[in-house]
């Protein structure tokens, strides 16, 4: 069950236009340290392209704001209604409350929102590098690049082995994974970025696509850059409203002779790596509340 | 999910003061007044939180609301604040985005055509380092089409240029509105902090210059830490708390300067959610009430809100929006001799806003 309850001008007329929908809970599970809600939102799953994300109501204690979460997977059609499904990690009351959803317990979903990741034109080699769980709209991304028969390879990293998103999944849809983790638990130990620029090279790739924490955002950037790499990441950064009207979500972007602040919520997620000013962002933004608000 | 369903109504309880029959919740008059300026509902939007108006309109026509209030439009063009610009706290949040805009020139030439394509009633919020800049960016709306009010945000805590709040005192709160009252040729409300000892004395002050009447109110100053980094939770250390952890306090304000300037028109906010909260702003003296960290939480809650406020007042047989203004029972000053508003002992009233008048706007 879907109720989509925009009305209004014409939302419903412009098939890029967000909805808000009351969405039933069709599954809630465990994804190793993370968990994965699965929701019935045919209309949202219709609109939905990898990149972009859909925020969610929370009724925890004192929690005012939605939850913003990047889209892993969207199943458009099939013998079930269409469902959207998002990975997060349980770090405060909104998604402790959202892991406690039950099979048909409802919740009041805004989405898709934000520019999807910029598919390539032409035929190009895809490196996917994701930093913890950011790794969860890659796999999406990978899908679709898949379907347009491009070459996909992926770089995963994170602390720990077990904070590695889905390795099973990566494999399916990549012609080869390679893992890093800080700990050296599991793959090569180190960073994502010691290990680009060789599968940049075996590969052959002509893109990057990067999604993760910001710091690992900035040094892929920077990397990118330096190779001479195009590379459009997704960023997170604390959101209240997730529709581009509180402006707390932007990221320095170089126009020209000009840094503009974009909203992530609206101008991005994604934006072109080598034009945002990581100079400029804060060495190590504090944690949001919840620190669960992806992108 | 109640959060989330400002249309909620149980239903009148017997307690309530009124004996009327329900009515027809189309024969609700919602159009209210304040000074000259007619809106054809209460509902607005709070400044800063709306966006331009454009963003919210993905969802719903934004042209059927009151009006829809701005965020603060300054002369030049700002980028504002870095990042983290958001805290969310107990029932609220903190933001410090220090006023990024594109500027009066920019938003004149993109912004404003848009809000009249669509038919919108627009409040321009503008928001000055000095006080000639409050008067040169009300020149600059002057014949601008389109435009029903200037709000003032003589307020923000957030501008990077700190100490300058004007609406801390009254000297330079009269100042600033006047200098916007003399070149504007639409009403003018003067956005008001509540970050103050006594508010009625600000609103009093920016009556004098002529204000046609308050916003009440803005954001309080607040702060939050990140307790394992140690880190201010934002960038800017402090920022502006919003959302219903506040409502409280703003009603306590509009109620205080009610008691005070009965006839000065007052847009209420702070925190509201449901369609209570709005009611209880009218009651407390407001005659529109704007809708604000609520459209964070849900893009749609002006509307709802809109909606569930004419069945609201049938079921109690509210006839007419404009009746519940200041319709308070048992609010009347003097129960408390030392709390009393404007009357504290050895201060006269009035008298820092100069001549002792109490300005009665119309």
């Amino acid at each position: 069950m879907s109720a989509v309850v925009n009305r209004g001008a014409s939302p419903q007329g412009r098939p890029d236009a967000p909805l808000r929908a009351q969405c039933e809970v069709l599954g809630s599970r465990r994804l190793g340290p993370y968990h994965s809600l699965t929701l019935v939102a045919p209309d949202v799953a219709e609109r939905t392209q990898p990149g972009q994300f859909v925020s969610l109501a929370v009724d925890g204690p004192g929690t005012l704001l939605r939850r913003p979460f990047s889209v892993y997977a969207v199943s458009k059609h099939g013998p079930w209604a269409g469902t959207v499904e998002v990975v997060f990690d349980v770090v405060g009351e909104g998604t402790r409350w959202l892991a406690q959803r039950q099979k048909h317990d409802l919740v009041d979903v805004v989405g898709p929102l934000g520019k999807p990741f910029p598919l390539p034109q032409q035929p190009v080699s895809c490196l996917l590098v994701g930093g913890g769980y950011g790794a969860a709209p890659l796999l999406y991304l990978a899908q679709a690049l898949q379907s347009l028969d491009l070459r996909v390879d992926m770089v995963l990293g994170a602390a720990t082995s077990e904070r590695i998103f889905n390795a099973m999944e990566a494999k399916r849809r990549a012609s080869s994974v390679e893992y890093t983790t800080d700990d050296g638990s599991f793959g090569s130990r180190g960073r994502v970025t010691d290990v680009v620029p060789r599968v940049l090279e075996r590969a052959g790739s002509g893109v990057i696509y990067a999604c993760g924490p910001m710091p690992m955002l900035a040094a892929v950037s920077r990397q990118a850059a330096r190779l001479g790499v195009p590379c459009q990441v997704a960023v997170e950064e604390a959101m209240a409203c997730g529709v581009g009207v509180c402006w707390t979500c932007v990221v320095p972007v170089r126009r020209g002779e000009h840094v503009a602040n974009l909203r992530a919520c609206i101008d991005g997620p994604v934006f072109n790596g080598a034009r945002v000013d990581w100079d400029r962002l804060q060495p190590a933004p504090a944690a949001p509340a919840d620190g669960e608000l992806t992108p | 999910m109640t959060a989330l369903e400002p249309g909620v109504d149980r239903g009148p309880s017997d307690r309530g003061p009124i004996d009327a029959r329900p009515i027809h919740h189309g024969d609700v008059d919602l159009r209210v007044r304040l000074g000259s300026l007619e809106l054809a509902n209460p509902i607005v939007t709070g400044s800063g939180t709306f966006g331009s108006g454009a963003e919210i309109n993905r969802f719903f026509d934004v042209a059927r609301l009151g009006a829809v209030v701005v965020k603060s439009v300054t002369l030049e063009p700002r980028e504002g604040l870095p990042t983290p610009r958001m805290a969310e706290t107990a029932s609220g949040m903190l933001n410090a985005i220090g006023l990024q805009n594109p500027g009066i020139e920019r938003w004149l030439a993109k912004d404003l055509p848009w809000l009249n394509d669509h038919g919108v009633a627009t409040i321009v919020s503008i928001a000055g380092k000095t006080t000639q800049e409050y008067r040169t960016l009300a020149e600059h709306l002057r014949g601008a089409p389109g435009v029903v009010a200037i709000e003032a945000n003589i307020s923000c805590p957030n501008v990077e240029d700190r100490g300058i709040v004007f609406a801390c005192r009254q000297e330079a709160t009269r100042e600033a509105i006047e200098g916007v009252a003399r070149v504007a040729r639409v009403p003018v409300f003067a956005k008001l902090t509540p970050d103050v000892t006594d508010i009625a004395d600000i609103a009093e002050a920016a009556a004098a210059a002529g204000a046609t009447g308050v916003s009440v109110i803005n954001t309080l100053l607040g702060m939050a830490i990140d307790v394992e980094t140690r880190r201010p939770r934002l960038a800017a250390v402090t920022g502006g708390l919003s959302g219903p952890a506040i409502k409280p306090v703003a009603i306590r304000a509009v109620h205080q300067i009610h008691q005070r300037l009965p006839s000065l028109p007052i847009i209420g906010m702070g925190g509201v959610r449901s369609v209570e909260d709005v009611v209880e702003f009218l009651l407390a003296g407001a005659s529109a009430v704007a809708v604000g960290t609520a459209t964070f939480a849900n893009p749609m809650a002006a509307l709802e809100l809109l909606e569930a406020l004419p069945r609201w007042l049938a079921r109690r047989g509210v006839a007419s929006v404009a009746e519940l203004r200041g319709a308070l029972v048992g609010g009347e000053p003097g129960r408390e001799p030392g709390r009393e508003p404007g009357r504290e002992p050895g201060r006269e009233p009035g008298r820092e806003s100069g001549g002792g008048a109490r300005p009665e706007a119309t």
